[in-house]
């Protein structure tokens, strides 16, 4: 009971305050990095490569993000550089999609996207975490502008089917509620002297205190209704001007439906190292990354080549590809080393000549499926009704989520959301129906959020990840057992070939995690290059 | 009904959540869905989004969703089993999300359509026989 205030080892806080008093906050800085808190990824700056030797080639297998770096820092380096893209179009997963674009997947169905002009969505990666220092400095370096997005937003709604009549709530009620309640419960445990063999009677006092700023409780340590939660759930009559300005307190939700909703998951949502704010978007739409990358190496890129196999032996990398600008012709290039990005779905269906575990490693990472819908309406209703600027409304639905756009605020004229992205069961279910079918869903579904959802619809365009041609799946999903077997052997350079992309990083799913892969990749085929010289 | 219903989107969390935990929509945003009590739904609801509601799969970037369709390597039984339960290249894991008895199901249903006339029936405790536990990174 007492051995709270007789800790035997420093606690992590008093250690920094030490280094803090004795050397200043440069020192506690330092220190907190290198305890790894001040950091976000591992991002070391770019590499900084030089004397790649003359003439020495390097195939790059992907134009999408950890491709197009790879080229840019290797041509830096020195290295002759050649791109090869299956598209006909830089940027990879990095996408927005306009009206005029037309959306082909396998299955063979066709969508025109159909956006008012200067519309547009982000049908794959839509937010970047301020930590994702990699690419954020790729993106000031090659002139993105980046805006913030609202990823949390206390007037979104949140719904539950089975809690609250099927009625969804404010993010903000029900974020008022649970924590007030939550501390409530603890305050009166502790009051009821329930804790007492846990905690000690100064850290009573402590905690007691804490609940009661935390959770909005009265002096007395109740959560009730009054102006002290309607000062965070919002009044019934809000607080005016003038004579009859006086608001009136709101009612709160019933205890007992606050916990068993399950909708707290979305307050824990945000709190994740991946999710918390400030979060960005590029200005205009997320495929401004690829622009920005495409801009300094699209001199290196030959677009609408299949790569179909990749062969080595002791003096050069062989790729064969069809070139789908003239009709499928069979072509070789050579280089001396190759750095492939494509996806492992495809990957591990195309004619590798690579050891045994990496072969091995290519054929064990599994693509998560993703459904994404963006769906056009006549007018920004989400604002104009319901005074919601951007964020994220939550369901337990299939389409799981509506994100309402963080730029372009208070204009006039058809405006653009996320009308759903699905993960799991329900991805493989949307990516099974027809894009009509898809968007008849995301629409019905809608309305349980949105009650004039349907009346104000004007288009809409789904992408389902796992019928994309060229990456089969939305994202890497490793298993335990895989990361452990397979990671080294995926990472490590095979002779003349290395691997980069998403999929070989720990921050998989995230731009950030195709950057740092790539940086690292040919970091170390500078170094093995230059071995061999 | 509606049990099912949570309990499969419960039986889905368990396995796919965590797996994506580190993805953007980590979104641990796992959209739930309907019970699938037949093979003909699990495979409407889950196997035709890569592998066509034809079978005949697609033919992408130099691969493929290879076909059900006319398939000899479903033959024996226990090819799709395993493929299901573990997952095959960039097919994903099914272990943990579909019941034995939706293995069963969908198994017997592939190598009963689609131009597969197989007649010897998958029993949910041969799945369970074969189980494999795939754990997610983060658990
Ligand atoms: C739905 C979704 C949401 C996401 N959300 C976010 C987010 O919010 N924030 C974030 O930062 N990240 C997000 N991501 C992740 C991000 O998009 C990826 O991590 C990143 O774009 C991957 O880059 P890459 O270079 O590794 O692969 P890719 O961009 O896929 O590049 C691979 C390239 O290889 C090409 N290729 C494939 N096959 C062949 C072939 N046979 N021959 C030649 N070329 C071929 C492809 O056409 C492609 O251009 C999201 C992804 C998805 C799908
Ligand atoms: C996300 C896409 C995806 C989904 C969903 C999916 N598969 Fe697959 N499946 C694949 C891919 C890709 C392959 C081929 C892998 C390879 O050859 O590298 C495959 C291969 C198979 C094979 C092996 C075929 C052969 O010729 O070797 C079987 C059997 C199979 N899938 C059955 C199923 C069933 C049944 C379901 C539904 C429960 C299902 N798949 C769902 C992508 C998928």
């Amino acid at each position: 009971m007492t051995n709270a205030f007789r800790r035997p080892v420093a606690t992590r806080r008093q250690m920094l305050t030490r280094i803090g008093i004795l050397g200043g906050s440069a020192a506690l800085y330092q220190a907190m990095t290198s305890l790894g808190h001040a950091a976000g990824t591992d991002f070391q700056g770019p590499p900084a490569l030089s004397g790649g030797k003359l003439g020495t080639k390097v195939l790059v297998l992907g134009a999408g993000l950890a491709g197009m770096l790879a080229a840019y820092e290797l041509r830096k380096a020195g290295y002759q550089v050649q791109i090869l893209e299956f598209q006909d179009r830089a940027g990879g997963r990095n996408i927005s999609l306009r009206g005029g674009d037309t959306l082909t997947e396998l299955g063979g169905a066709v969508q025109k996207v159909q956006f008012a002009s200067g519309n547009y969505i982000n049908p794959g990666p839509w937010r970047i975490p301020y930590h994702h220092q990699g690419l954020l400095h790729y993106c000031k370096t090659f002139g993105v502008e980046l805006e913030p997005f609202v990823e949390l937003n206390h007037n979104s709604w949140l719904h539950s089917s089975a809690v609250f009549n099927g009625k969804p709530v404010r993010y903000r009620d029900f974020a008022a509620d649970f924590t007030g309640f939550t501390a409530e419960l603890l305050s009166k445990a502790i009051n009821q002297h329930k804790l007492d063999d846990l905690v000690s009677a100064d850290e009573q006092a402590h905690v007691v205190s804490a609940m009661r700023g935390w959770g909005g409780l009265t002096a007395d340590g109740a959560y009730r209704k009054g102006a002290i939660s309607s000062l965070r759930r919002g009044f019934a009559k809000p607080q005016g001007g003038g004579l009859d300005g006086a608001p009136v307190p709101s009612d709160l939700f019933a205890r007992e439906d606050v916990m068993r909703s399950g909708l707290w998951q979305w307050m824990a949502f945000h709190e994740r190292l991946d999710m918390q704010t400030t979060m960005f978007q590029p200005v205009g739409g997320m495929d401004q990354i690829g622009k920005g990358f495409n801009r300094q190496v699209h001199d290196l890129i030959t677009l609408n080549c299949k790569v179909t196999a990749i062969h080595q032996d002791d003096r050069h990398v062989t790729v064969t590809y069809n070139d789908m600008a003239h009709g499928g012709a069979v072509r070789q290039a050579e280089a001396d080393y190759c750095v492939c990005t494509i996806p492992l779905p495809v990957l591990s269906q195309l004619d590798v000549q690579v050891s045994g575990p990496m072969k091995a490693a290519i054929a064990a990472v599994p693509y998560a499926s993703s459904v994404k819908l963006g769906l056009e309406f006549k007018r920004r209703f989400w604002e104009q009704d319901d005074q919601i600027y951007g964020g994220i409304s939550f369901t337990d639905q299939p389409i799981s989520q509506i994100s309402y756009p963080s730029h372009g605020y208070f204009s006039d004229g058809p405006a653009v959301l996320l009308g759903g992205y699905m993960f799991g069961p329900a991805a493989y279910d949307f990516a099974g129906m027809t894009p009509a079918e898809r968007i008849e869903h995301g629409l019905a579904q809608g309305m349980a959020i949105h009650a004039n959802y349907r009346k104000e619809f004007r288009t809409g365009v789904s992408m389902a990840w796992s019928r994309m041609p060229w990456t089969l799946g939305c994202c890497s999903m490793w298993s335990e057992m895989a990361r452990k077997t397979h990671y080294k052997a995926l990472c490590e350079i095979d002779n003349r070939i290395v691997l980069a992309g998403e999929h070989a990083s720990y921050v998989g799913c995230w731009q950030e995690g195709a950057i740092l892969s790539s940086l690292d990749a040919i970091t170390r085929l500078h170094k093995h290059a230059q071995g061999a010289a | 009904m509606r049990s099912v219903f949570l309990l499969l989107a419960g039986l889905a969390a368990g396995a796919f959540l965590a797996p994506q935990a580190r993805a953007d929509s980590a979104s641990a945003v796992v959209g739930k869905m309907q019970p699938l009590k037949t093979g003909a739904d699990v495979y409407k609801h889950v196997c035709q989004s890569c592998h066509m509601p034809d079978a005949k799969g697609a033919e992408g970037a130099g691969a493929r969703f290879p076909a059900l369709a006319g398939n000899a390597k479903l033959a024996s039984a226990d090819y799709p089993v395993y493929v299901v339960l573990n997952g095959f290249g960039g097919m994903p894991w099914f272990s943990g999300m579909l019941s034995d008895q939706q293995v069963a199901d969908v198994v017997n249903y592939i190598r009963t359509h689609f131009g597969n006339h197989y007649t010897d029936m998958v029993k949910p405790s041969d799945v369970a026989a074969q189980h494999p536990t795939i754990k997610s990174e983060e658990d």
